[in-house]
């Protein structure tokens, strides 16, 4: 085997090393350079560069024109986002933060999710809907939500989690060229550095994990596919965005075989790599740091009972956020942490 | 609480209405500063006056040929509401929404407007797109959802959706139009596109969220958009004064996001035409956005699910005090020679026939609930723009619920 036949591990690449915002800011700066029809809009995204500084720089480099701060409007944003679309532009709005998204919900749920049904395809909603989302960083129940599942429940919409800044770039771009409207949720908790569940230690930057390594230049990582972190046999865990890494950080410290799955898309879901290793392990751990009661887990649970029961071993496992508001002072004591994923593994391991 | 001034059997006297004269009122240079509009939002311009001239500055001074143009088209509106209103209750459809009396507010800024300008309508405004010369048949197969519906069944009727003549698909969820239309011409300016946008709302649903993110955007970027209020004082069964009608005009609305405001006799197809061309020249000028608040009456009940008789006074259509678009558009075609009463009759004939042969043609193609509907499968197709693995087994279910149902079926 020559050298260039060798299997490419990204992992083992030397590269650039990049944040998950940086990565974001990257991908945005591509399509924006790539298709004069891709344009960005929101509050705080011109000039100033977005409260996370995801739109840095954008605004200098392609004008108002492209990049533009608007109204404090989440309804106008995402309504003037579908007119654009169905001239033939190609928007980005960004929603500050996904709690602040529901201004804007019928626009999304009744007018970019239908667009192309209700007209036969004469109209298409080809947006990308880029929001902060999740808690860990004492944003009270306002800055912390996770409304994943209010989307997935609505036909027409893709949702899409990236839990790296490898991802992140890849599955924007992908987005923003879909010409579905796309429900982007950023896990901004790891916007800056991977997260494994303890918050009273210290935190970890991008730059010591094998997925901030990111590739210069464009590429699209596709939409409706999942990715095995790792392979495992004891148990499959399915996760997206933050928890993918608290969940990975808590098998490996048990010392669990597990088959960590990160969903990347949650629609279209990537279900026959889910399938394949449930039949596998026999066992299903599924994580996220959402409410539960009719969560995004409620879903896949269904599906894996539907699709494995006669393989699995023991019951499905949910951890997840409470149904409760995310509060502010036992913000840890709400997040799903180690200790409630590890109690489920425990019960689902037997121990 | 608001309480309209009538309610079904009282006597309706409309003197409180105040109705300026007709060409009274000034008419402003397109591109002067908003501000210079502001007396016109609290005023009513109006053109054609009791004796059925067309009188005053806002007299758009068109040419016979285009008057009777103009109302052949509302003549044609008629027609096809009342022929599609028939239908609905002889069961060949689900449902209706007429436009009696209100239709200047459609058919003038049709013509006013350019052909390629995108309008963003509501549902009440079909006539549109029989001004812009969509098919009649294609109108009534969308009403019927038959196998030749262009939007393949799926959309309630009335609820058009017309590329190819600039005109967007409905949705039927109130107000959602106003700041994509915004944000179409927000595209179009972008671009150095000459086509502006026009859109259309109930004076109700002012009321909705969008209508005033819309405005604000409009203003914040000096959107080339017009948008039309037309306050047929009606919303279903509550009075517009549950939109605020009773504290300010809907063209004052203007007057605070510091745009452009007209409101204009809504009766009066000529004052309708003035006032469309003159916002829409002001936009397409670079000078932005202009709110029209169309002073109208809706005649007849909201759809054909509604019964105006439980609420509001039938005395109130016959005392409307600004009359009827198409009898004062006729009237001043007499008035000025260029058009007869036999004329009318003769062209009332004429066009209830057209309507009747297209009615006639899109039945072939089928009526609701009677079979001839588009193929099974297209009820999965354009959810997104390729069919995901979910949406493909379910596809694959209603097939299998059809053949047990249905044995001999056939896709």
């Amino acid at each position: 085997m020559t050298l260039e036949e060798a299997p490419v591990s990204l992992h083992d690449a030397p590269g650039r090393r990049l944040t998950m915002i940086e990565a974001i800011n990257e991908a945005l700066d591509i399509m924006l350079a790539r298709d004069p029809d891709v344009v960005i809009l929101g509050e705080d995204v011109g000039y100033f560069g977005g409260v996370f500084r995801a739109t840095a720089g954008l605004q200098k480099k392609y004008g108002k024109m492209r990049v533009f701060d608007t109204p404090i409007s989440e309804g106008g944003i995402i309504g003037v986002a579908v007119g654009m679309g169905a001239y033939g532009l190609r928007p980005v709005p960004e929603i500050q933060f996904a709690d602040y998204i529901y201004p804007g919900l019928d626009q999304l749920v009744s007018e970019a999710a239908r667009l192309r049904y209700r007209s036969a395809a004469e109209f298409i909603a080809p947006m990308t809907v880029r929001s902060p989302f999740g808690g860990g960083i004492f944003g009270g129940q306002t800055h912390s939500q996770s409304p994943e599942a209010m989307f997935t429940h609505v036909a027409g919409l893709k949702t899409v989690v990236p839990s790296t800044p490898h991802d992140a770039k890849g599955l924007l771009i992908a987005a923003i060229e879909d010409n579905d409207p796309v429900i982007f949720f950023e896990p901004k908790r790891i916007y800056n550095g991977p997260f494994d569940g303890y918050y009273d230690r210290p935190v970890k930057p991008w730059a010591e994990h094998p997925d901030s390594v990111v590739p210069e230049g464009y590429y699209a990582t596709p939409l409706g596919k999942a990715r095995v972190v790792r392979e495992g046999d004891a148990v499959t865990v399915l996760a997206y965005g933050t928890m993918v890494h608290v969940a990975g950080a808590v098998c490996a410290e048990k010392g669990v075989d597990a088959e960590l799955i990160d969903l990347r898309t949650l629609v279209p879901l990537d279900l026959d790599t889910v399938q394949k290793s449930v039949e596998k392990t026999g066992k299903c751990l599924i994580v996220h740091e959402a409410t539960r009661t009719s969560g995004f887990g409620a879903e896949l649970s269904a599906l894996v009972q539907e699709r494995c029961f006669w393989h699995l071993e023991a019951p499905i496992e949910r951890v997840t956020g409470f149904d409760t508001p995310y509060p502010h002072s036992l913000e840890w004591a709400y997040f799903p942490g180690p200790v409630r994923i590890g109690e489920a593994l425990d019960r689902l391991l037997g121990h | 609480m608001p309480e309209p001034h009538y309610r079904p059997g009282d006597a309706v006297d409309f003197r409180h209405i105040v109705v300026p004269p007709a060409g009274a009122q000034p008419r402003p240079d397109e591109t002067c500063p908003p501000a210079e509009t502001f007396a016109l939002c609290n005023d009513l311009i109006r053109v054609l006056d009791e004796a059925g001239r067309a009188v005053g500055p806002w007299n758009p001074q068109l040419d016979p040929a285009t008057l009777r143009r103009m109302l052949r088209m509302m003549a044609l509106t008629r027609a096809f509401d009342e022929r599609m209103y028939r239908g609905q209750r002889q069961g060949k459809t689900s449902f209706y929404m007429k436009s009696a009396g209100e239709e200047a507010t459609a058919v003038a800024p049709a013509m006013a407007l350019d052909f390629e300008d995108m309008v963003f309508p509501s549902y009440r405004q079909q006539g549109i797109l029989i001004t812009r010369g969509y098919p009649l048949v294609d109108m009534i197969n969308q009403i019927y959802s038959n196998r030749a519906d262009r939007l393949k069944g799926r959309q309630l009727p009335i609820m058009y959706s017309a590329r190819s003549h600039n005109f967007f698909t409905i949705s039927g969820n109130l107000a959602t139009q106003l700041p994509q239309a915004v944000g179409w011409a927000m595209a179009s300016a972008s671009r150095g596109d000459t086509r502006i946008a026009a859109t259309w709302v109930g004076e109700g649903s002012t009321s909705e969220g969008d209508f005033h993110s819309a405005m604000t955007f409009a203003a914040v970027y000096n959107v080339p958009v017009v948008f039309n209020v037309v306050n047929n004082q009606w919303a279903i069964s509550s009075f517009s004064g549950f939109a605020g009608a009773e504290r300010a005009t809907f063209a004052a609305r203007a007057i605070g996001y510091g745009i452009a405001g007209l409101r204009v006799d809504g009766n009066d197809p000529l004052a309708v035409y003035a006032a469309e061309r003159w916002a829409a020249d002001r936009a397409r000028s670079n000078m932005g956005p202009t709110l029209i608040e169309h002073f109208t009456y809706r005649a007849e009940g909201h759809s054909t699910s509604d019964d105006p008789g439980a609420y509001r006074s039938a005395q109130e259509r016959s005392e409307w005090p600004l009359g009827d678009p198409i009898a004062r558009l006729r009237d001043h075609l007499i008035a000025l020679g260029e058009w007869s009463d036999d004329q009318q009759a003769a062209m009332d004939q004429e066009l209830a026939e057209a309507v009747r042969a297209a009615t006639k043609e899109a039945e072939k193609n089928g009526i609701l609930g009677h079979g001839l509907h588009h193929p099974f499968k297209t009820m999965f197709e354009d959810v997104f723009e390729e069919l995901p693995w979910h949406l493909q087994e379910q596809a694959e279910q209603a097939i299998r619920e059809r053949r047990i149902k249905w044995p001999e079926w056939k896709e």
